[in-house]
């Protein structure tokens, strides 16, 4: 659906996106992440033909960004960081005018934008100018604003910026909602963001792509090999920790076995194995062994945990800043 | 063209939501009646001179009334056409709508075409209520109709190469203030250019005279359709539109 090769932009003194490329297939929701300042923005406004390349292009539905732009246009709804909001208008009527601009026309008009209000609950402030409306309703008009002539792609920059967690949540369902029928992508700097609403996600920073793969992958590619927590019992409630420790460590393939907290006698060991699955093995020792076995599972490293390998640490603090 | 429409009515919806148009408006219909009660007073008391003294000259309205009333009303316009464009691209810089706009499939001089458009309109309005004065002349005396056809035609012909400018002025800014001072000076030059045409005659001043927004209208004024004065009029708003579509393309260069 989005192809983008070697995308280049340069300002007068900085590179504000370096020789980006990936692609996105139909229906993804695509999570574009990066600490503010990376170049997401600036990637999104080259997409909705905003901004030209300096060098490398993209096509959108097939069609190329800077020699066909109108038809760019026509199939992608855009949500920059403010909702493009008239203060003066009214809900209904902003609608009305933004259908027109993409080409809506009549009847099609009128289905169309009771549908949108429908979508993204604003019905009932339909006749409010948009002037009054509170930050959750300019964010949803917002959106039914990209959403209004059925586009084939959405791009959001930021959607839920500045939105309290209620809101939050709301946004990200419905942005969940429309992944059927059209590709998305979104930017944010939030890392749970992503984990919860997206398949894929590209990481850039410094106007640099850093990775670009699905969250599950990702995952897994970080970690390298699995990492697992066990809960251990001894039998008698007394149990020798770096006993455990010696013993698990023994096992073929695992590269590290560490205690890590007790509640009195369930004490919780982390193991992480080199690679390929060291699960089976590491059960059968400690039952060997004598010890209860009282809880197996794989610890996920989280998306922030993966950002921070991946862009460093300086980013992830700029992220926790601004979170 | 429909897109061209669209934007129009958006344009013109705005300017009537608020009290800018009609604020706008009121000055100038208030202001052209002062002028107007002016000529018609001057005119009166000519009259009554000459029929105490018992001597009678040619007694014209369209010569002694109306066309040193429309000369002025470039005055006004001076005024009011900054307030007009100002907004126009600077405030849609400003909120970030412009990039509805931009992002939309729509082209850079259909968005352009359709605000001047509506500037145009609004200003249409304005000399729409300024005819309600001559309505009283027509009622009580007998001007001819055609020169003064021919003069608000050009009023609209100067006015609109102004709001081209002024349009293309406010594509530089997100500001409106800025927009609309810059506007209202660089009219301000363009209408006194032609002073120096008073003391010299070199081809240079000859040049800067004929650049004048004001000296073009004296032939409209008269009630002539003098081609070279028309064919200056649209020149400066194809001008002032050539400019603000090129302003428009490197706004995306460089923001």
């Amino acid at each position: 659906m989005i192809t983008v090769k070697e995308l280049t932009k340069k300002y007068a003194r900085t590179v504000a996106v370096d020789h980006i490329s990936f692609e996105v297939q139909k229906g993804q929701i695509v999570g574009f992440l990066g600490p503010n300042g990376a170049g997401k923005t600036t990637t999104m406004r080259m997409l909705t033909c905003f901004l030209p390349p300096t060098a490398g292009g993209a096509t959108v539905a097939g069609f190329d960004v800077l020699e066909q732009p109108l038809e760019v246009k026509k199939r992608i709804g855009y949500l920059p960081e403010t909702p493009p909001l008239y203060p003066e208008m009214e809900t209904g009527e902003y609608l009305e005018f933004v259908g027109r601009l993409k080409g809506l026309s009549g009847a099609d008009l009128v289905k169309r934008v009771d549908y949108v209000c429908e979508r993204c609950a604003i019905n009932d402030v339909k006749t409010k100018l948009l002037g009054k409306l509170s930050k959750g309703y300019r964010q949803r008009v917002g959106l039914a604003q990209a959403i209004i002539h059925n586009p084939d792609v959405l791009i959001l920059d930021e959607p839920t910026a500045g939105l309290d967690p209620k809101q939050i949540n709301e946004t990200r369902e419905l942005i969940k909602g429309l992944a059927g029928d059209h590709t998305i992508i979104l930017s944010t700097h939030i890392l749970p963001e992503v984990e919860q609403t997206c398949e894929q996600v590209i990481i850039i920073n410094k106007g640099k792509l850093v990775a670009t793969d699905s969250v599950h992958n990702l995952q897994n590619r970080a970690r390298g090999g699995e990492s697992v927590l066990i809960e251990i019992a001894g039998r008698n409630g007394a149990l020798d920790k770096s006993e455990v420790e010696n013993r698990l460590q023994q096992i073929a393939g695992v590269g590290r076995a560490e205690f890590k907290t007790s509640h009195g006698n369930r004490n919780i060991f982390f193991i992480e194995s080199q690679k390929g699955f060291v699960r089976g093995d590491l059960a059968r020792a400690i039952v060997e062994s004598g010890w209860d076995l009282n809880e197996l599972r794989p610890a996920a490293m989280s998306l922030e945990e993966i950002f921070l390998q991946l862009t460093g640490a300086e980013a992830v603090e700029a992220t926790k800043e601004a979170q | 063209m429909r897109n061209v429409w669209i934007i129009w009515r958006k344009e013109l919806r705005s300017y009537f939501v608020s009290p800018i148009a009609y604020l706008l408006v009121t000055m100038f219909a208030v202001v052209f009646g002062f002028f107007f009660w002016n000529a018609l007073g001057y005119f009166v008391l000519m009259g009554m001179e000459q029929q105490m003294r018992g001597r009678s000259f040619p007694m014209n309205l369209n010569e002694q009334v109306i066309r040193p009333l429309l000369s002025n009303v470039a005055v006004i316009g001076l005024f009011v056409i900054p307030m007009i464009t100002m907004r126009l691209f600077a405030e849609e810089k400003r909120s970030g709508t412009i990039e509805l706009l931009t992002t939309s499939p729509i082209r850079d001089i259909e968005i352009i075409l359709g605000k001047w458009f509506a500037a145009v309109t609004l200003y249409a309005c304005m000399l729409l209520f300024t005819g309600l004065n001559f309505l009283f002349l027509f009622k009580y005396g007998n001007p001819d109709w055609k020169p003064l056809a021919i003069a608000y035609l050009g009023l609209l012909l100067q006015a609109s190469g102004m709001l081209a400018i002024g349009t293309f002025i406010s594509t530089l800014t997100k500001n409106q203030i800025i927009a609309g001072a810059t506007t209202f000076g660089v009219l301000l030059m363009l209408w006194v250019l032609e002073w120096v045409s008073g003391y010299e005659s070199a081809t240079w001043a000859q040049v800067l005279g004929y650049m004048s927004v004001t000296t073009h209208f004296d032939s409209f004024a008269k009630g002539v359709l003098d081609t070279k004065d028309a064919i200056y009029y649209l020149t400066l708003i194809f001008a002032g539109l050539f400019f603000t579509a090129r302003s428009m393309e490197s706004l995306r260069w460089r923001s």
